[in-house]
């Protein structure tokens, strides 16, 4: 669009034509202070905070609704201005209470700040101001009338950035008030996002309330542990008697991949790390059959003298290794190297919730056709088959939806279920369960594949005129049909595709070899090309998937089997009495299904008390840091060194620390206490260089980046909290073997509220589901309406 | 009941039919009744704008906007459907006019809002009545029906190949519905809250078409334009403001009423003369003339012509033609107070200055009204209203500061008299109901 | 949005059928619908708020938004004849505050208020469109102008006989 230029005080500005002035006027830093106005969400006009003065217009003019126009003359900082904005303060501060000393936004309040800037100091009223009780609305969020302004952000956010439509206004005048949907409690998707738009502190959340000062906390940027979508989370930190505790999540300063949003797992289910049922020390299976705590000598010694027995005596291929969804890169290809270096075994896998090596074999060859998280926000048209991203990945839901609400982006759904972005598309296609494949035909062309209608060769026809279209598909497609549909989308202009999985780490886990036939970056176990010239001698023949291990252990042939950051025994239903004549150590924060049944049981940290990197579904690498601490726990990666070590295995062939420069990076290294004290300790035991120990993730990171090809991504940048492509895929895969081969997906089903194992542990999940059955209860009758707009 | 006072003075053209049945369509017919209609569908849209340009008629609502110029704004194509919009929400504090037309002549209404279709080539109209008006919206929608039986209305009006559909439509108590953007909300299911503009009605109005919004007096004054013929009804009035209006006479005068009267008629003598001037024998304190949210006027600013450019030249507005009479025995502050009170009780509440400044001048007034005043607040009352003038989203902000600033202004000296603690000296009512 | 089981009367639940396909928009159909459904009803319950955000196809939260705006909308039961006193400027300088107090007086209860036996409930209202007939008031939808405290005393009387003469009618 063509450029105007136009002048604001005294300075020429030039910006593209339908620029809203309160933006050309921030972008070149001069500061128009707003409540209302919040960029992305409709305007309202309703604060008058930004007016100002613009020449042969006789009233004064909102600048967040006035579009830039050629020649035009404004006036921000004159006298009448100035005037302006400090009546508007007064007027807002005459009924607000004022109650900063104790309100969770004193601080970072909007309110604050601009009375601070702008100036309202003088209270000229002597009326009483109004007092009402905060009320509690939902296990998340907690509403203070007084202290609302009516900007109005948080009704807009909630429907028109969320689609939820749970809040509105009621009454009118003096007694306008923010209302819930359910009368005296909302029923909604517990984002916060109205409560972190909230600039003043009339929304809080029920996680952070009364806990302590902004100030006084320290907050690191990491990723989220749950979905696949990997959104950056600022946690809120303390100290505590036992570590470093978090109190708050959000996403201050947006600077992530996620933006605006965070689901209310991002925000909120950080608390399982201080459920009471944490584990803080190792346990160890007695004599008398009883699991009892052990201290770590004892544990790790004796796990690693019976892993080392079962390898001496039974083989490496009598020990099977299961990774995790959430755990970093660099456990990942820590626990898998271990596995084949040390245990001898390729009996690894982890618990798939879709099938990548599918979709790097398919993608094979052809660069720049997969899409990062970001495209969803930007594509012009996207195809989405299968999945349910409001469930399972709600901050792929909120891009689709601010794509298609800001940017009038196209959106198609292809789903056997109803699902809720049903309302944003612009077409849509009912299909059986069991017609995922089906559709891929009939859209290729193939009538018969599909039972066809007249709306559903119009879908067809409409997605196959797509040019630049994202291409997105949930677990429904698997094995062969991945093939199809990715050559589908091959035929169609520049198409991208991304497939979906479960959890945080899920991508990286596949990517970083935790499968019994590929090595990390995809590559098969039988041509390990530069692994061999780097791990030495590696087991060439595929080992046993997740499934064959259990099958192998209930026939006795399984002789160890060592669980990281997983619940197999649950997820899969495993008999207990399947693992019987298992040695079984189990890596966990907390005594589940799986480590019940363990014979050592080893303490392990979350993705907030690590640091490292991980891999969303879409392949955007993202830095993690440590956040918290807890004493007690050690990272898997310690652990798994540790192991190794116990082992007789040479700590720097699994980790190669004190070489390879690039690793020296010093800041976002562990620096917290409990991490840099272990590092301190290790490295003066060992008179080793004093930066680099063998606990040091990004020594690994090195070693991926040497020999994963995909991962080869701007370290710096990635250091700096920047999201960085990975670029899939390889070619290695093994295309006759591969029809054979079992896919193992098993979809983890979660929803908004639920996060497998780990979900179960927070009590903030717990409460709203809680919440949600008791209240539904009562109004079985409720109705859930499309809302029109 | 709502009835019309006779006066030498009146000049009955929008109220000939006034008393006379005329709410029967036959009747109507009788009275020269859509014979405009006729003439607008024969002439068409051009021809109907430029009679309205050139007859000098000024919206009746408040503002008194050229009613031809608006029509004339409306863009001729346009891929939405376009509208009527008739702005019968008439809440004004002093007007009671309106309602005098639907009960009298609600045919009229109905014919100038098929010539306003006719004029932008819109196809429907709507016809919005205040919800306190529930006997009237039975009386239009009864005229709706007669005109639709007898082919004034559906398809093929007057047998023209044209086709105008009319919906009369219930508010349900809210002064700012009045206010044209919020009145489209409103219809529109909404709370009554304004839009943004740009865009203007005319361009993207109801349901995002474009969208002609006039007052239902100005709207029943449409056919009597084209039936007298635009330079005889310029000339009724006085210079840029063609005609008569209907002025509503209320409070001390000897002969409250509804008087249609020219354009430009001496306020003063209005009063005296058409009103029978102040009863038992008191002084004039103050005259409010436009409704109540215009400026009040001294008892030496009265003599002046009531049209839209006099009385703004009087430091007031001519507004909705509710011309409120204070003998001396009001006490400023209460009908300050009583001003403010509905305000406040009306602000949508959408914007800062007007939701809260309403709020503390009423709450200030009342503390000062009932003698808890102290120096300060006179300034900060004024400061208050200053502080809303021209800063709030729409003229409700102002319709609550403008009065105020007057009265602060032109009655200080009765400010003072409050302060102190020293009792209303007015006072009046035994209970004070204003809390 | 069709509804199976109305809990308004026949009449009204047909005219509702019909009043949301008159307009360009259903939604329109909203704030007339409340009214009617409030006038069948004596007030807006949570049945009726269902029933009508099912029939325009809103939330219940957005109905409840348009409803709290109205002020002739209410969710609570009023009098069976609902006394409006104006006292807006023009009534108030022709002795509104009078008629106001006269009310509270004779009914025995306060703005907002209603008597014990459910017959008025009270409140005082803005300006009503009866300006130059004031002082003047409306109880339900009629007005009554020019008021005294003898008139209104009248009016209070005919509302109570109506309902007695009602009573005998159903009796007989
Ligand atoms: C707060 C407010 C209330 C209003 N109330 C009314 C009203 O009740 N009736 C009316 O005709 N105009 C009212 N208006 C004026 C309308 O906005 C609009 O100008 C008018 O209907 C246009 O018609 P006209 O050009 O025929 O006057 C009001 C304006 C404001 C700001
Ligand atoms: S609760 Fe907060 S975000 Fe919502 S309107 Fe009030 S001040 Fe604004
Ligand atoms: S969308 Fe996924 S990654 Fe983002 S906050 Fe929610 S669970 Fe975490
Ligand atoms: S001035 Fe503001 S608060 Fe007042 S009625 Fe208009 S928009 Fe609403
Ligand atoms: S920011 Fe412009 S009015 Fe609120
Ligand atoms: S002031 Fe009472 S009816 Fe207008």
């Amino acid at each position: 669009m063509a450029d105007v230029t136009f002048t604001v005080d005294g300075k020429q500005i030039t910006a593209p034509t339908g620029t809203l002035l309160i933006d050309a006027c921030r972008k070149v830093g001069i500061e128009i202070p707003a409540f209302c106005y919040y960029p992305g969400l409709s305007l309202q006009a309703a604060c008058r905070m930004c007016l100002v003065r613009i020449e042969k217009i006789p009233k004064l003019q909102t600048a967040c609704t006035t579009p830039v126009a050629e020649g035009m003359i404004v006036a921000t900082e004159t006298d009448e201005i100035k005037q302006a904005r400090k009546a508007m303060l007064e007027l807002v501060l005459g009924n607000h209470p004022l109650d900063c000393p104790v309100c969770d936004a004193g601080g970072e309040c909007e309110l604050q700040d601009m009375t601070f800037k702008y100036g309202a100091a003088e209270s000229f009223h002597t009326e009483m101001k109004q007092h009402r009780e905060e009320q509690q609305w939902s296990p998340v969020v907690y509403f203070d009338r007084p202290r609302c302004i009516l900007c109005y952000r948080c009704v807009r956010v909630c429907g028109e950035g969320m689609d939820v439509w749970a809040l509105g206004v009621q009454n009118r005048g003096v007694t306008s008030i923010i209302a819930p949907n359910k009368e005296d409690h909302l029923e909604c998707e517990e984002c916060g996002a109205c409560i972190d738009i909230c600039p003043v502190g009339a929304l809080t959340s029920g996680a952070y309330r009364y806990k302590t000062r902004p100030w006084e906390m320290n907050h690191v940027a990491t990723i989220c542990t749950h979905c696949g979508d990997g959104c950056k989370t600022t946690l809120g930190l303390r100290s505590v008697d036992d570590g470093v505790e978090i109190i708050r999540g959000d996403n201050r300063d947006k600077s992530g991949i996620n933006g605006d949003f965070l689901c209310i797992k991002g925000r909120y289910s950080f608390d399982f790390a201080n459920h009471k049922d944490r584990l803080t020390k190792p346990l160890v299976r007695r004599p008398d059959g009883n699991l009892a705590p052990a201290t770590w000598e004892e544990a790790l010694d004796y796990a690693g003298k019976r892993l080392a027995e079962v390898r001496d005596t039974r083989g490496g291929a009598s020990i099977g290794v299961i990774g995790s969804n959430r755990t970093t890169n660099e456990e990942n290809y820590l626990l898998q190297k271990f596995a084949r270096k040390v245990l001898g075994t390729n009996n690894i896998d982890h618990h798939r919730t879709a099938d990548y090596t599918s979709f790097a074999r398919a993608l094979a060859g052809h660069q720049d056709r997969a899409a990062s998280l970001r495209d969803a926000g930007t594509a012009p048209a996207i195809l989405l088959i299968g999945n349910d991203p409001t469930q399972q990945h709600p901050m792929l839901a909120w891009n689709l939806r601010t794509n298609v609400r800001l940017n009038r982006a196209r959106l198609y759904v292809a789903n056997h279920a109803e699902i809720k972005l049903l309302r944003q598309a612009r077409a849509s296609l009912a299909i059986p369960q069991d017609g995922y494949a089906g559709l891929i035909g009939y859209l290729a062309g193939d009538d018969s594949a599909l039972a066809g209608t007249e709306s559903s060769a119009a879908f067809r026809e409409v997605i196959r005129k797509e040019e630049n279209l994202l291409i997105l598909f949930g677990s429904e497609y698997r094995g062969r049909d991945i093939d199809a549909l990715v050559n589908f989308g091959l035929g169609l202009p520049n198409a991208k595709f991304a497939c979906l999985s479960d959890y945080n780490n899920s991508r990286g886990a596949a990517d970083m070899g935790l499968m019994p036939d590929l090595l990390p970056g995809y590559q098969p176990v039988a041509s390990p090309a530069q692994f061999a010239d780097e791990y030495g001698n590696l087991p060439q023949t595929g080992g046993l998937d997740l499934i064959a291990m259990f099958d192998a252990a209930s026939r006795g042939e399984l002789g160890a089997l060592y669980v990281v950051g997983s619940n197999p025994v649950s997820r899969y239903n495993i008999a207990p009495g399947a693992l019987k004549d298992t040695f079984l150590v189990v890596q966990d924060m907390f005594l589940t299904e799986t480590a019940v049944l363990a014979d050592v049981v080893l303490p392990a940290a979350n993705l907030y008390e690590k640091t490292g990197t991980v891999t969303n579904t879409y392949g955007d690498l993202q830095l993690v840091k440590k956040a918290a601490d807890k004493a007690g726990v050690r990272s898997d990666f310690e652990l798994i060194v540790r192991l190794a070590d116990r082992m007789g295995a040479n700590p720097k062939e699994l980790v190669s620390y004190g070489i390879g420069m690039r690793a020296d990076l010093g800041q976002s290294r562990g620096v917290q206490s409990g991490e840099s004290d272990r590092h301190a300790v290790w490295l003066a035991a060992n008179h080793l260089e004093p930066k680099l120990s063998p606990f040091d993730p990004f020594a690994i990171l090195d070693e991926i980046q040497r020999l994963v090809p995909d991962y080869q991504v701007d370290r710096l940048a990635l250091l700096a909290g920047n999201d960085e492509r990975t670029v899939p895929p390889l070619v290695h895969i093994d295309n006759a073997s591969s029809k054979t081969r079992s896919d193992g997906v098993l979809p983890a089903q979660d929803t908004l509220f639920t996060s497998g194992t780990l979900g179960r542990y927070s009590s903030i999940l717990d409460e709203v589901m809680e919440s949600r059955e008791t209240k539904s209860a009562g109004a079985a009758a409720t109705t859930s309406l499309d809302v029109s707009t | 009941m709502a009835n019309l006072v006779s006066h030498p003075d009146v000049v009955p053209l929008l109220s000939m039919r006034f008393g006379k049945g005329a709410s029967a369509l036959d009747r109507y017919l009788e009275l020269e009744g859509y014979q405009s209609a006729r003439k607008a569908l024969e002439m068409g849209p051009e021809w109907i704008i430029s009679e309205m340009k050139a007859s000098g008629l000024r919206g009746r609502g408040g503002a008194g906007f050229p009613t031809g110029m608006k029509w004339s704004f409306v863009p001729k194509q346009s891929e939405k459907p376009k509208y009527v919009l008739v702005n019968g929400d008439e809440s004004e504090p002093g007007t009671c006019k309106d309602r005098l037309i639907f009960e009298h002549d609600p045919h009229s209404v109905i014919e100038g809002t098929i010539i306003a279709g006719l004029a932008i080539s819109a196809k429907m109209g709507f016809i919005y009545l205040r919800g306190e008006y529930r006997y009237l919206l039975k009386i239009i929608e009864r005229a709706i029906e007669d005109a639709y039986a007898k082919g004034f209305l559906g398809k093929n009006i007057f047998g023209s190949g044209r086709d105008f559909d009319i919906v009369s439509h219930t508010g349900a108590g809210a002064y700012e519905v009045g206010e044209e953007s919020a009145l489209m909300e409103s219809l529109e299911g909404k709370r009554g809250i304004p839009r943004i503009r740009p865009p203007f009605p005319a361009v993207v109005g109801l349901y995002g078409g474009p969208t002609v919004i006039n007052n239902a007096e100005t709207i029943a004054t449409v056919p009597h334009v084209l039936r007298i013929g635009s330079a005889e009804y310029a000339k009724l009035g006085s210079e840029r403001n063609g005609g008569t209006r209907l002025f509503c006479l209320s409070g001390h005068v000897q002969r409250p009423g509804v008087y249609e009267l020219p354009m430009g008629y001496n306020l003063k003598k209005m009063i005296y003369e058409v009103a029978g001037g102040i009863p038992g024998g008191k002084q004039l304190k103050a005259v409010v003339p436009g409704g109540s949210s215009t400026p009040v006027l001294l008892p030496s600013e009265i003599d002046i012509g009531m049209d839209f450019d006099q009385v703004a030249k009087a430091g007031s507005m001519l507004g909705s033609g509710g011309v409120v009479v204070l003998d001396e025995s009001v006490c400023m502050v209460e009908f300050a107070l009583r001003t403010i009170k509905f305000y406040q009780h009306e602000s949508c509440g959408w914007c800062i200055p007007c939701r809260e400044g309403t709020d503390w001048l009423k709450k200030t007034l009342t503390r000062f009204h009932s003698g808890g005043g102290v120096n300060k607040d006179i300034d900060n009352i004024k400061y208050l209203a200053e502080n809303m003038l021209g800063k709030t989203f729409c003229p409700l902000g102002d319709a609550a500061a403008m009065p105020t600033i007057a009265f602060i202004k032109k009655f200080r000296k009765e400010f003072e008299d409050h302060l102190d603690g020293k009792p209303c000296p007015y006072a009046h009512t035994a209970e004070s109901v204003l809390v | 949005m069709s509804v199976q089981e109305t809990i308004f009367t026949s009449e009204l639940a047909a005219r509702f059928d019909k009043l949301v396909t008159i307009y360009p928009l259903r939604r329109s159909a909203l704030v007339p619908m409340l009214l009617y459904a409030q006038d069948e009803k004596g007030y807006l319950s949570d049945e009726v708020i269902t029933e009508i955000a099912q029939r325009i196809g809103i939330t219940e939260l957005d109905t409840r938004n348009v409803i709290s705006y109205y002020s002739l909308l209410r969710t609570q039961p009023a009098g069976r004849y609902h006394v409006q006193v104006c006292t807006n400027i023009s009534c108030m300088l022709r002795g509104a505050n009078e008629i106001f107090d006269h009310c509270k007086k004779t009914l025995g209860i306060g703005n907002k208020q209603t008597t014990p036996d459910g017959m008025f409930s009270l409140e005082e209202v803005e300006c009503i469109g009866a300006c130059s007939w004031g002082p003047a008031a409306q109880v339900n939808y009629d007005y009554y102008e020019n008021l005294t405290p003898e008139e209104l005393d009248k009016v209070l009387e005919k509302c109570r006989a109506s309902v007695v003469q009602e009573g005998k009618g159903s009796q007989a």
